[in-house]
């Protein structure tokens, strides 16, 4: 169990999100940088698909009341263990009575802390994504509260063990490197309704500096930048949006919508982010900014296929290292 | 029947029925709904229907997007043949004005009716849903009186209570979850839109015939209160 003592600006639990259920105007939730939640995953053993808690800024305080295997991974908001640095992208074991905090944000805005045998909490339409708008899901549908009591699945001390001895064999595991940056480049498609943008806007978008307004969420983030318009303002019938895509209201601020997204929208779309760059975003701070890059759709979906390989090919290492050990 | 397909993105295609809203358009994206939820092919992971589009997602590891967009061709080429699901026909009980539909007498006065004008028209059309989208359960109904119409709030309210009833121009709809909107709000029903517990979590569904009803407040508190025992 961990016992949270204080829960910090945003901590909840958040797994790859709530798919099937968008046709029913359910958004799809989930993590906001899917490839460190399911790397956290990974190295504490469990299914890429397990819930993890999502830390975001100012971390949380946790006090863990069993021992646990724990591995935190995504942006760098200087986690320590009873009072000692730990080190981020690989396996902790964490003695009972342990105490984890966060200091400073250094780089990126979300952590993913996953926990051996992973998070007990009811599954609701097949997610563990907590919805914070319809209070469904994750724990009790909302965010963690001081004082709250989050319950995980109990493992065999067999696997803890396992896990304990894997990680003193870990560092040279091949963890495809994060990306963060504070100016990060960032690729795109040109979206659905890019050709009813005027020219000028056709070429700002890819050519200038946008910066993230404080006015930002897990929704979407406002970018301020040179303004957007469409050659002739029009009404547009409401269609579906994904994870990543721009789009641009009146006022000529584009909007990424992310993970809280609606499953609908009306506004026009001047592009959308590649899967894979989705984590640069994610871990953006308000004030930090941003510059696209153009990209086709079938060049975003063979670096998505690469990441996948990447990704199991980890999986692969460390089931093989587990064997060794077990 | 034209159709044409664009990529939303790396995993997303887009069938475009039409380019306007009409019964054609709306009767294909119900159709091609039905057929894409019967083959439901492996490389499918959810889709997404629209007033005229149905967006598909596929998992980009087992499939490229040509090959979704030659799959989904097949698909429309025999959409003639595929019928349409019959609508359902669903009532919606609602109290109408007070607290529950503190924007009423805007309505009435906009239009030059009285409240009870107002209810009388909004109860005698027969309505349709055209999609469910923007909240989970919230469905976007066309069919209104424009004797009714009323524009949007010029500042959104920040908390619209789940269940309430309101009108935007000449589209009626009803807030299953509490959130914030820009919707003038003429009532409350009783009805939970939104039913995450059930295997289908919306109450409606595009396609529905749906009428509005006029309950008072004694009526409202009991079935809300029976319908909230059957999920407790």
């Amino acid at each position: 169990m961990l016992s949270i003592r204080k829960s910090g600006l945003q901590t909840a639990v958040q797994d790859l999100g709530r798919t099937g259920f968008q046709r029913y105007g359910v958004i799809a939730s989930g993590v906001m940088d899917p490839f460190a939640h399911r790397i956290a995953n990974l190295l504490a053993g469990n299914a890429e698909t397990s819930p993890t808690l999502e830390i975001a800024l100012s971390g949380p305080i946790i006090e863990f009341d069993a021992d646990h295997f724990i591995a935190i991974c995504g942006g760098d908001l200087s986690p320590s263990l009873n009072g000692e640095p730990l080190a981020m992208w690989r396996g902790h074991f964490v003695p009972k009575g342990s105490v984890l905090s966060f200091g400073e944000p250094k780089r990126g805005a979300r952590s993913y802390l996953a926990v051996a045998g992973s998070f007990d909490v009811p599954a609701v339409m097949d997610s563990h994504s907590t919805y914070l708008r319809a209070g469904i899901g994750g724990f009790q549908g909302r965010a963690l509260k001081n004082g709250d009591s989050l319950k995980t699945l109990p493992i065999s001390p067999q696997r803890l063990d396992a896990l304990k001895n894997q990680n003193a064999q870990t560092p040279d595991w091949l963890i495809p490197p994060a990306r963060y940056h504070e100016q990060p480049i960032v690729r795109m498609m040109p979206g659905r309704q890019y050709a009813l943008f005027n020219e000028a806007s056709r070429l700002r978008i890819f050519e200038e500096t946008f910066t993230v307004s404080a006015n930002s969420d897990r929704m979407g983030y406002r970018l301020e930048g040179p303004e957007l318009a469409l050659e002739k303002q029009e009404e547009l019938i409401s269609e579906a949006v994904a994870f990543g895509s721009v789009q641009v209201p009146a006022d000529g601020n584009p909007i990424v919508l992310l993970a809280d997204r609606q499953t609908t929208g009306g506004y026009p779309k001047i592009g959308q982010v590649a899967s894979v760059d989705l984590p640069l975003i994610s871990q953006l701070k308000p004030g930090e900014s941003l510059k696209f890059r153009h990209i086709s759709a079938d060049d975003a979906q063979q670096l998505y296929i690469e990441q996948e390989q990447q990704i199991r090919q980890l999986k692969i290492a460390i089931q093989m290292k587990r064997e060794e050990w077990t | 029947m034209e159709f044409t397909f664009s990529p939303l993105s790396e995993q997303a295609l887009v069938i475009e029925t039409g380019t306007i809203i009409n019964k054609e358009s709306e009767q294909a994206v119900r159709k091609l709904s039905s057929l894409l939820e019967k083959q439901a092919p492996d490389w499918l992971v959810e889709f997404i229907p629209a007033f005229t589009t149905v967006t598909v997602f596929y998992d980009p590891c087992q499939i490229r997007q040509a090959e979704v967009e030659q799959e989904l061709r097949l698909l429309t080429a025999h959409l003639d043949e595929v019928e349409a699901p019959t609508p359902r026909q669903i009532e919606i009980p609602v109290c109408y004005g007070g607290d529950f539909g503190p924007d009423l007498i805007f309505v009435a006065e906009h239009n030059g009716l009285t409240e009870e004008e107002v209810i009388k028209i909004h109860t005698s059309g027969v309505y349709s849903v055209h999609m469910i989208g923007f909240a989970p359960g919230f469905p976007f109904i066309g069919g209104m009186s424009e004797k009714i119409a009323a524009p949007r709030r010029k500042s959104p309210r920040l908390r619209i209570p789940e269940r309430t009833v309101g009108i935007a121009g000449m589209q009626t709809g009803v807030y299953p979850i509490e959130t914030p909107g820009g919707w003038q709000l003429i009532g409350r029903t009783p009805l939970r839109l939104f039913v995450p517990e059930q295997d289908i979590p919306s109450l409606l569904r595009a396609g529905d015939e749906i009428r509005f009803t006029q309950i008072d407040e004694a009526e409202y508190r009991e079935q809300e209160a029976k319908l909230d025992a059957e999920h407790s």
